[in-house]
């Protein structure tokens, strides 16, 4: 038995997102003055929102009926703080209400709020009753903040790199195109004439992922490579930049690169002549390439169409192009990623899919566009280890969701969500399995002998 | 430059078995073909990590142990990046370079295929080789490779100071160049991205990212002195010499020329200007507004909008005529002088002007079945696999390279049959 | 006493009434102009089948998720809403001074039944200012203009039931009635209790992205 007093030990142990020092936000505060921040929080509201912000600010009778919505809200013990409109009033209100005079502090403050303790997974967007985005105004938050230089340091290193190299880990042009060719050659033990057809003009399908799939996870290029060769898809994968559909500088404020970003992911799929972009198990850069990325550069939707993994499974499954050995055992629950459940509505679509290859599914609740957040995505498991603690304390709620299916194994078809789950897991001993959908289809698929 | 006038445009059918070639080894890459069409080739795969080049149904001499980037060049050599012994080089009609490189990608060919630029990677450094000769300073990284018109000379963007991943600070100071034929500017920026050479190949234009938030354009490492929250690639004017480049400013595009606002109207977006052959027009692809993509000729736009995309801006080659790719849903098409062409497909090819600027032909797919159209008009026959159509330097006969039955042919036919 | 009322219930009327509409008008329109001018693109995803499957759902009582959540709340935010549009409006008094004003008139409601009504619309005020002060999410975000507004809102409500029932002071009462339902009127367009005018033009874009874009529920 533990003693009462250790008990209280513990909990003050737990650490308090107050305390996190992180040299984006510290260095960056620092060079401002509050000259600067009110001309640029003044630039970024005159010239980059209108009646949209005005509107969602004064609409807001401040009812506090978003806050139930809110993963970090439920997990801090209804801190309200943690509320998204709590959030709102820490961040937008005051630089509207001081028409931008807030300090140096105020900004570094607001930073971290808006970059890691919101996930702008637009779920309050659901709990609001007048449907305020509060994301979106999250998300001038996080623009402001760029503008004035202080980010948290992982994200805009992550930002910088898609500044440099077109893809989100730093990964260089060989590296990329070595690694296809180094699990092409691999796959090739499986099925000996197996190809990842690099630069094949005219494909049906561009396949594209995030860069930590050939910067760690290269064993999920292999497996969509024996997916497509199985289901004989006519598909290819650029071979220069452009193959990265990963977006964070969407999540850091800098749309001038995501604008970079997604004109190079879609010239890339214009050059090859494809007639679909087909993406691995990624959430946010669904987001980026569907409502965000292409809106800013002035598509209204994606101008090739990219279908998200789930869909893709989903479409080979069904027209039997896959056939399942034998479905997987271990009973399974479902995650479903904010970015496609709420972003684009697969859920369904991922149900058919986990159903017809997995033996025993139980749902999480609540689910679909009601599931909570994995509290990686947005960016904020992008802000690295400073905030590692954020998130877990931060989304208690999910380990009680997941424990509560009892499950063995937690499938999500995303990556931020994969990352954050397997952090959540480990932290709260759940003692689940994370896999991506691919990992079990691949486990449980016929190949070609 | 007429590479054309020397090919046989008499022969009305020559074909080439290419089913064929699925039994005699493992398996068959994507085929190309030779622009003057005599040619099929593919990589082959002869054995466990064998690979092979098999044109017109003849291996070449050397069996690699891995083979990409099969092309050929517009003087009908073949060209491919080949592996031997764990070392990379480029090998053209069976010839390697002497140069052996820890890596190599991203060929560029000039329009007379006289010259071959490839980037390269030696002891984890990096740097680009122009026909076979490697830049002397390797970098420890490089992207967006660019080869002059005339082939002389190569620049990309380059890193000069070393940082590492995290130190965002020392990122924002400025560690990026360009480097032309392996010199780097001395001036360094936060980002480097596309470069552009003039005619004479004495300037290079690159557009530089100069702060988080500032963007402009530099020539010879020098920057246009005013800023733009974001610049696209630029390109200079085959005529005058000076540069044009689409530049944003509060929320709107325009073209700006050597740092002076050039067109006078504001859009959602500008991009891939491109000069006429007489460089006296400019076209871009722009979106007068939201979701909305045409062509503006001079500031001038077409009535005509697409809603998805347009791709592939080509000028006649007498200056007066333009063309382009189209995307609705999933409806290719070809707009054309500010009018949509009528017919739709599954996917359209880059649009081919005859040389009297007459006539407009472009490959098309439709329901798998692929086949070309000309001003259009949608040919009857149909073919597993058809290239972009080749035009006499007459105009009235054009050269159609499709697959038929497993069977590769080369046909040339008169113009007027295919309008008929 | 008689002036005051004359004034009051005469021109100030007017002024009130064409501050509300004039503002009201001036709010919505100005909404859309600059948006026009400045976020056009929103106007692309705007739809009427998916604004109004947003809207019917969110005035579906228990309709949406987070109202299940809240059963108090949402009871109370219906009777509220409900109570205080019809009263006003229907309230026999006010339509035999618009007859006698403008000789235009409707149904009115039964007297007993808007003096219920009116006692809730004043007891949902008082059950939303305990929440404010005694639920912790509500109390972070409220500040003193929250107090005013939920002042602004009860007061009409609260002269106008003194005055009906003529309890002492009723004369004043009513001149307080009639100043109080003046400024919540001109109040609407030109406080958070726009959200009246708003509500709808939120509702749409978000329910046109959810429904139109995102194939997803929002509620």
């Amino acid at each position: 038995m533990a003693d009462p007093a250790e008990k209280i030990e513990e909990k003050k142990a737990i650490p308090s997102d107050d305390n996190i020092v992180d040299e984006g936000l510290e260095k960056g505060a620092a060079a401002l003055t509050e000259d600067k921040i009110a001309s640029v929080i003044n630039q970024v509201i005159d010239e980059e929102t209108g009646a949209r912000l005005k509107v969602y600010v004064d609409t807001c009778i401040h009812c506090g009926l978003c806050s139930e919505a809110c993963h970090y809200y439920v997990s801090h013990d209804k801190d309200p703080q943690y509320s998204p409109v709590g959030k709102i009033k820490q961040t937008i209100w005051p630089m509207l209400k001081k028409k931008g005079r807030v300090s140096p502090e105020f900004i570094k403050k607001a930073s971290q709020i808006a970059s890691t303790q919101c996930n702008v997974c637009k779920r309050c967007a659901m709990y609001c009753p007048f449907g305020i985005d509060i994301a979106y105004m999250i998300s001038i938050v996080r623009r402001i903040c760029h503008k004035l230089g202080v980010t948290p340091l992982y994200l805009q290193d992550t930002a910088n790199s898609h500044s440099v190299t077109m893809n989100q880990m730093w990964v260089k042009e060989d590296e990329w195109i070595d690694t296809l060719q180094w699990q092409e050659e691999d796959a090739r033990e499986e099925i000996p004439s197996l190809r990842i057809p690099l630069e094949k003009e005219g494909a049906d399908i561009m396949y594209s992922v995030i860069a930590p799939e050939p910067k760690f996870l290269a064993g999920l290029i292999y497996q969509a490579g024996i997916i497509m060769n199985t289901a004989g898809i006519n598909w290819t994968m650029p071979a220069t930049p452009g193959w990265d559909n990963s977006d964070m500088a969407m999540y850091s404020g800098d749309n001038e690169i995501m604008g970079r970003l997604k004109k190079s992911h879609f010239e890339t799929a214009a050059r090859l002549k494809v007639k679909k972009i087909v993406m691995g198990e990624c959430g946010h850069a669904f987001r980026s390439v569907y409502d965000v990325g292409n809106r800013w550069l002035g598509w209204k939707m994606p101008p090739v169409e990219v279908v998200h993994a789930i869909e893709f499974y989903y479409d080979i499954l069904k027209a039997g192009k896959i056939k399942i050995k034998k479905k997987y055992e271990k009973p399974v629950t479902l995650h479903d990623p904010c970015n496609v459940v709420r972003g684009r509505g697969l859920h369904e679509k991922a149900r058919y899919v986990v159903n017809a290859i997995c033996e025993n599914f139980i749902e999480m609740h609540p689910n679909r566009e009601h599931n909570y957040c994995c509290a990686a995505g947005g960016g904020v498991i992008n802000c690295g280890p400073p905030f590692k603690m954020t998130r877990m304390t931060g989304n208690r709620v999910k380990a009680d969701q997941i424990r509560t299916t009892g499950a063995s194994v937690v499938i999500s078809p995303c990556h931020n969500c994969h990352s954050g789950l397997e952090d959540i897991v480990h932290h709260y001993e759940l003692g689940t399995e994370v896999k991506f959908i691919s990992d079990i289809l691949y486990e449980v698929m016929e190949k070609p002998e | 430059m007429n590479l054309t006038k020397n090919w046989d445009w008499e022969t009305a059918r020559k074909t080439i078995p290419f089913k064929e070639w699925n039994e005699k080894f493992e398996w068959v890459e994507e085929p190309y073909v030779s622009p003057d069409g005599e040619e099929i080739a593919a990589i082959v795969n002869t054995g466990e990590a064998e690979f092979n080049i098999c044109a017109n149904g003849n291996l070449w001499e050397t069996t690699y142990e891995k083979i990409w980037h099969l092309r050929y060049l517009a003087d009908n050599r073949l060209a491919a990046i080949v592996n031997e012994d764990g070392e990379w080089t480029v090998s053209v009609n069976d010839t390697p370079w002497e140069n052996r490189f820890d890596y190599v990608w991203q060929p560029m060919f000039t329009d007379d295929g006289q010259h071959i630029a490839v980037a390269i990677q030696s002891g984890m450094e990096y740097g680009m080789a122009l026909d076979d000769k490697p830049w002397e300073t390797l970098y420890a990284n490089m992207s967006n490779a660019t080869l002059s018109p005339d082939g002389k000379q190569t620049a990309a963007s380059v890193q000069i100071d070393d940082f590492n991943e995290g130190e965002i600070f020392k990122f924002e100071k400025g560690v990026f160049s360009a480097a032309v034929n392996g010199n780097a500017w001395d001036n360094k920026f936060v980002n480097v991205w596309q470069s552009a050479f003039n005619q004479d190949g004495s300037k290079v234009a690159a557009e530089v990212r100069l702060s988080r938030t500032e963007y402009a354009i530099a020539v010879n490492g020098i920057n246009w002195g005013k800023t733009y929250d974001a610049v696209w690639e630029p390109l200079f004017n085959p005529k005058t010499g000076s540069v044009i480049a689409p530049v944003l400013r509060k929320g709107s595009w325009t073209l700006a020329e050597d740092g002076n606002i050039l067109w006078s109207n504001r859009y959602k977006q500008v991009w891939h200007q491109t000069f006429s052959p007489d460089g006296s027009r400019i076209a871009a692809i722009v979106a007068p507004s939201f979701g909305k993509w045409t062509i503006a000729v001079d500031d001038k736009p077409w009535q005509a909008t697409i809603n998805d995309l347009i791709w592939g801006i080509v000028f006649s080659p007498d200056s007066r005529r333009i063309a382009a790719t189209t995307k609705e849903g999933d409806n290719w098409s070809v707009i054309a002088d500010g009018s949509v062409w009528t017919h739709t497909f599954d996917m359209v090819g880059t649009p081919v002007f005859s040389p009297d600027s007459k006539h407009i032909a472009v490959k098309v797919e439709k329901n798998k079945k692929h086949t070309i159209t000309i001003n259009d008009r949608v040919w009857s026959e149909e073919f597993d696999a058809i290239w972009d159509p080749v035009f006499n330097d007459t105009g009235d006969k054009v050269m159609l390279r499709t697959i038929e039955n497993g069977t590769y042919c080369r046909r040339v036919m008169p113009v007027d049959e295919l309008l008929r | 006493m008689n002036t005051l009322y004359q004034f009051v219930a005469g021109p100030l009327l007017w002024i009130a009434f064409a501050l509300f509409i004039g503002g009201s008008l001036y709010k919505v329109i100005n909404l859309i102009l600059l948006t026009q001018k400045k976020e056009a693109y929103l106007f692309c995803f705007l739809s009427w089948k998916w604004s109004l499957r947003s809207i019917l759902h969110w005035l579906t009582p228990f309709g949406p998720r987070n109202m299940k959540l809240h059963p108090a709340m949402t009871v109370v935010t219906f009777i509220f809403h409900i109570c205080l549009l019809l009263t006003p409006v229907f309230l026999l008094s006010h339509l035999i001074l618009l007859e006698e004003s403008i000789n235009i008139s409707w149904w009115a409601l039964p007297d007993q039944v808007a003096d219920i009504m009116t006692l809730l619309i004043i007891g949902a005020c008082i059950f939303f200012l305990v929440r404010r002060i005694n639920s912790p999410e509500v109390r972070y975000v409220t500040s003193a203009s929250d107090f005013v507004l939920l002042a602004i809102v009860a007061a009409p409500f609260v002269t106008g039931f003194w005055a009906y029932h003529q309890w002492a002071g009723y004369q004043p009462a009513m001149i307080l009635h009639i100043v109080t339902g003046e400024i919540m009127l001109v109040a609407i367009p030109f406080t958070r209790l726009s959200h009246m005018l708003f509500a709808v033009f939120t509702r749409a874009y978000i329910g046109s992205e959810f429904g139109g874009v995102r194939h997803a529920k929002d509620w």
